[in-house]
């Protein structure tokens, strides 16, 4: 099962952060803060895995990837492949890449409650853009808003 | 409001993000959030806000608790926004719910009648939005008011919904198993669902399933066989494609459960193995989630039944993994490595310089994963060395977490395998002084029991020398400063009850580093009362010797300290030290006597020693004694409680806690399996048809044995259950050639295995140069020993015949592998030096055999054998065929319904099934002729192997010792 992914950048400063188990604000802060610890004094030419046990408990990994200013980290428990993990990260990226916007809900479309999903960006973009699509169509039904593109949060 | 970067965000948000990203410190960044916390509580409680305007605060909420700050008052807001008609705004309401709470908040209540009507609507994105809400917020009380939902929701013509129905239903399994007992027949009927992004969604709740209990998921086997064999055979949609793989995470999926399903399954297993050959086969290794897939088909194939030829492909892929610069990929073959030794040890040799490699690696994942699989295969021939490099890797990281384990796995290994008393006593030194404090107590006072006790053998001798040594690296540590407290402890201890036995110590000498470590540790209370006592026993041991005991002044002093101590226990230590100095020898000796801690002490409960100053005082005129629990009706302080105790049980106000009510599951289980056919709680017509369906996939091979059995009657079945079939012998006699067959399988592949490793003891006669001495040395003395139960275990039977065989062309062979061994060295891992004698001691003894064996069966040349091999094989192979072709002939005949009654034809089940085996039966030669490819290899190495054990046996012989010296100075 996959707990955790965060994004966060360089400095440390998370930029999206989705627990799958339920984890306190303070908590949560808490494991972020371990994570960066970890990631920021590893060099550029290791490998992408970190065994994760002192921070989420025994037998979990991480596996991060480092994309210019970004450190996408997902972690999750002994059920999961690493090398299939990183992949995940691709996909999420490349979605990403595609279209940037709506993190979250490329994030459910990519990881449900803890399992993947669904593991091709095509995909994943094309319920997004239904999604979005549906959106604007019921905000023009509700006659709330002209040209809401959709929610974000970042 | 304007919206700006197209987001549909307020200028406003778009500035907080900014300055938060701008911001120098954290100080900085909390000031703001403040702020921003400010305004939006101001703002979110003004009346009338427009809907889209709360939108935003709700989102500028969710980024400030993501922050760390805390959002609660905005809790509230958002959970109304759930109960908007309008999808934006509802969808942002669940996600922030979702983000917010908990499954056991207080505000949960009011979000769950709305998750019920959505489940429920017609829109199925908030369909969707609602499954989404289900796996974070419902917990198992609250799991029944929305279950009927989301199992109506399994048949929903979206497939995303079907697939989120179903992660939401393995989201109750594991929040409370319990719950959806009664529904776990839905999981396998989705299986065969049209589309196989449900089918996939279906197999995480599997996995789940299969991992608690394999034995009710064995029918499964063939049906995720096939599934796997079409998804390998690319049947799926293109759009499953990831990077050039087919549907990558379904067969990584898949093979995870087909490695639960396998695991000593014999039968089993061999349905799986041609299709992990096939992925073995066709995997694209150049890419990073076909390394994931290879990577998975070695831990199955580690975890089912062995099979030699897949063995072999895991450790190629093994090697290439190691052999790869990616340290992502060297990982995984260690980790990989890790698994595969369980079944074939003998495959760490081939890589035990790219082993030595990792551990030197900078990067510290891989270098831990390494000592993980040092400690897998240490034994102890080979503990010495990768207990050093542990504790040395120990004392150079900070990280206390690991410290700890490695600490524990050292002190672990040191008790398993230990080779003599002297370093056990120096590694355990070695552990304490550096992680004395991270380490349990529990294995110090292990420690102080075996070298109490000693290694078990009844030889005192050996015991005296160990504490001997003992104690004199103790008086040798207990100089250093700042020594972890758990280690003082048992140096004290050794120190007082074997410090002075074997008289080379004298007892001034020891009570002053006592009465130092007392000083030095002034404010532990627990070394305070280790030294004292072990000052005690030491004057006991002296005064019961018949010595003069000068006590040290600052002994003295020391005594005066403590028996003024706050602590009674140091304080009551102290007395008993003054009042033993002052008693004679004779006394002494029975208080106190020496070497006694393994002793049993009798302890006399009832005080019987006691009774005749009982019975006089009796006689005297006392009151005779009343047992506690009969003066109830006194009420003196002293059994006050007890008697507390009696009333309360009289008047039955009980205090502890009820004992939990029993839960009504257990009942459930045989009720569920029949409604799971007959009395189906969903309200779906076609249910009882389809799970039967489901059942018969495997049936084809497995006989149901309730409902279907009459049906396969007459039909012959070589995969089934031999007692169902008629056919019964004729199984039985196929599956004993295979397993012969099996067997001299393996023996071969221990001869590749083993004549390579000998290849590279021979190498060692011509060292690379490129290899640094360094590391030869370390790789042979990790991995050198390894061979010798290998040796002997592969000197039988066939084996020997075969090695005979070979002996005829000796001097022929000598000289082939010479230049076959030659071109190996650029190849090949390259050699240990110090290995050299080992093999040699080894094969001096069992080598007699087969040579003498072989003078009988010199007439049985090879080239027959060889024959023969293929032979068997092609009997093999062509049973396969003739049960692929029935079966796949029987599948239609014999009155099995196609499991998907649709027309979808890549994802039909049983037509992928029967297709599959007529693939198979065509493969069937294929393979064949690959054995006696691999086999062609295997007679020359054998040859060279031959020459060699000719070659070694000249060579002097003294394995271990010399190795070590070089390696441990």
């Amino acid at each position: 099962m996959i707990k955790s992914v965060m994004v966060m950048n360089t400095q440390g400063k998370p930029r999206l952060a989705k627990f799958y188990d339920f984890q306190p604000v303070e908590k949560q802060q808490e494991l972020i803060r371990s994570v960066f610890g970890v990631l920021c004094g590893r060099a550029d030419n290791v490998s992408n895995f970190v065994e994760a046990d002192s921070i989420f408990g025994p037998g979990t990994r991480l596996v991060y990837k480092h994309f210019a200013t970004l450190y996408f980290v997902f972690i999750f428990d002994s059920s999961e492949n690493e090398l299939a993990m990183l992949d995940l990260i691709q996909v999420f990226v490349e979605t990403l890449d595609k279209c940037f916007k709506n993190l979250h809900t490329i994030l459910d479309e990519i990881i449900f409650g803890g399992q993947v999903l669904e593991t091709s960006s095509i995909e994943v973009i094309k319920a997004v853009e239904e999604i979005s699509k549906l959106e604007s169509a019921s905000n023009a039904i509700a006659l709330v808003s002209k040209s809401v593109s959709g929610w974000r949060s970042r | 409001m304007g919206s700006q970067g197209g987001f549909g965000q307020s200028k406003e948000f778009l500035d907080l993000v900014k300055s938060i990203g701008e911001a120098r410190s954290k100080a900085e960044e909390d000031r703001i959030v403040l702020n921003e916390i400010e305004t939006l509580k101001r703002r979110i409680s003004e009346p009338d806000i427009p809907k889209r305007k709360m939108k935003e605060y709700i989102i500028r909420l969710v980024y400030v608790e993501m922050l760390g700050h805390d959002a609660s008052f905005g809790y509230i807001h958002a959970v109304k926004m759930t109960h908007d008609d309008n999808l934006v705004l509802k969808r942002t309401g669940y996600l922030a719910v979702t983000l917010f709470l908990n499954e056991d908040h207080d505000l949960i209540i009011l979000i769950v009648n709305t998750i019920q009507k959505d489940l429920k609507s017609d829109n199925y994105l908030i369909v969707c939005a609602a499954l989404n809400a289900v796996c974070k917020l419902i917990n198992e009380e609250t799991i029944p008011a929305v279950l009927p939902q989301v199992v109506e929701l399994l048949g929903h013509s979206k497939e995303a919904v079907r697939r989120k129905a179903i992660m939401a239903l393995h989201r109750f399994y594991q929040k409370s198993p319990s719950s959806v007992q009664h529904l776990v027949s839905n999981f396998r009927k989705r299986l065969c669902d049209n589309d196989p992004g449900v089918m996939g969604a279906t197999l995480c709740p599997l996995f789940d399933l299969i991992t608690v209990d394999v034995n009710s998921y064995k029918d499964l086997v063939i049906s995720f066989v096939s599934i796997l064999k079409q998804v390998a055979e690319r049947r799926l949609p293109k759009s499953y494609d990831y990077h050039q793989m087919p549907a990558p995470f379904i067969q990584i999926r898949l093979l995870k459960i087909l490695a639960l399903l396998g695991s000593g399954d014999k039968q089993a297993s061999e349905n799986m193995y041609t299709v992990v050959g096939d992925i073995f086969r066709k995997c694209d290794s150049s890419s990073n989630i076909g390394n994931a897939v290879l990577y998975e088909c070695i831990c199955c194939v580690s975890s089912i039944y062995a099979n030699p030829k897949l063995i072999e492909s895991a450790a190629d892929v093994i090697a290439r993994f190691l052999k790869s610069d990616s340290h992502n990929l060297k990982y995984m073959g260690i980790d990989a490595l890790g698994r595969l030794i369980k079944t074939s040890p003998e495959i760490a040799e081939q890589h035990q310089l790219a082993v030595i490699d990792c551990l030197e690696d900078p990067d510290d994942t891989l270098k831990r994963k390494t000592f993980e699989l040092l400690y897998k295969m240490t034994k102890s021939s080979n503990v010495e060395v990768i207990v050093d490099r542990m504790i040395d890797y120990m004392i150079s990281i900070n990280d206390n977490h690991y410290k700890t384990e490695i600490a524990s796995r050292c002190v672990e290994l040191a008790e398993q395998f230990a080779p003599s008393n002297h370093w056990f006593i120096q590694t355990m030194n070695k552990v304490f002084e550096h992680a004395g404090d991270l380490v349990n107590i529990k294995v110090a006072h292990n420690l102080m029991r075996l070298i109490a006790e000693g290694f078990g053998e009844d030889d005192d001798n050996a015991d005296s020398q160990l504490r001997s040594s003992a104690v004199e690296s103790y008086l040798r540590i207990i100089g250093e400063p700042k020594l972890p407290s758990v280690f003082l402890q048992v140096i004290c201890w050794v120190l007082g009850e074997y410090g002075t036995a074997d008289g080379k110590v004298s007892a001034s000498y020891i009570t002053g580093k006592l009465c130092d470590v007392a000083e030095a540790y002034s404010n532990d209370e627990t070394i305070k009362a280790y030294a004292i006592t072990a000052l005690m026993k030491i004057y006991a041991f002296e005064i019961a010797a018949g010595r003069k005991v000068d006590m040290l002044p600052e002994c003295q002093s020391l005594i005066e300290e403590l028996s003024a101590s706050h602590s009674t226990d140091l304080q009551q230590r102290a007395y008993e030290l003054e009042a033993v100095t002052g008693l004679d020898a004779y006394a002494v000796e029975i208080i106190m006597p020496a070497d006694a801690s393994c002793e049993d002490i009798e302890i006399d409960k009832n005080l019987s020693f006691l009774n005749g100053y009982v019975e006089q005082a009796l006689e005297k005129g006392a009151q005779p004694y009343i047992p506690e629990n009969e003066r109830s009706g006194m009420l003196s302080v002293s059994n006050f409680r007890s008697q507390d105790q009696h009333e309360a049980s009289i008047h039955g106000l009980r205090f502890e806690a009820y004992e939990l009510p029993k839960p009504s599951v257990p009942s459930r289980p045989p009720v569920s399996l029949a409604s799971a056919t007959e009395l189906a709680p969903v309200p779906e017509p076609s249910y009882p048809r389809v799970t039967q369906n489901v059942a018969s996939v495997p049936s084809v091979s497995s006989a149901d044995p309730s409902d279907l059995r009459l049906r396969l009657d007459g039909v012959q079945k070589k995969w089934g259950r031999p007692t169902y079939t008629p056919s019964e012998t004729s199984t039985s006699t196929s599956t004993s050639e295979k397993t012969v067959n099996g067997v001299t399988k393996v023996d071969a592949a221990r001869d590749t295995i083993y004549s390579k490793v000998r290849d590279t003891t021979y190498d060692s006669r011509k060292p690379d140069a490129e290899i640094p001495l360094e590391k030869q040395k370390l790789a042979a003395s990790l991995f050198g020993g390894s061979s010798k139960t290998e040796r002997r275990a592969s000197t039988t039977g066939h084996r020997a015949g075969k090695a005979s065989s070979h002996v005829i062309e000796k001097p022929q062979a000598s000289k082939a592998s010479d230049k076959t061994v030659a071109e190996k060295t650029i190849v090949q891992p390259p050699p240990d030096l110090l290995d050299l004698g080992e093999p040699a001691v080894l094969s001096r003894s069992p080598s007699i055999d087969p040579f003498k064996q072989l003078e009988g069966l010199l007439d049985s040349p090879q080239v027959p054998s060889n024959s023969n091999h293929g032979a068997a094989g092609a009997n093999k192979d062509s049973d396969i065929i003739g049960l692929h072709a029935e079966t796949a002939g029987s599948g239609p005949s014999s009155g099995i319904v196609n499991p998907v009654p649709t027309n979808k034809n890549d994802l039909d089940l049983l037509s992928g099934l029967s297709n599959s085996t007529t693939n198979n039966a065509l493969g069937g030669t294929p393979t064949a002729h690959s054995t006696q490819v691999s086999k062609g290899p295997n007679t020359k190495d054998s040859l060279e192997k031959d020459s060699l054990v000719r070659q070694m046996g000249v060579t002097p012989t003294s394995p271990n010792p010399n190795l070590f010296k070089d390696l441990l100075g």
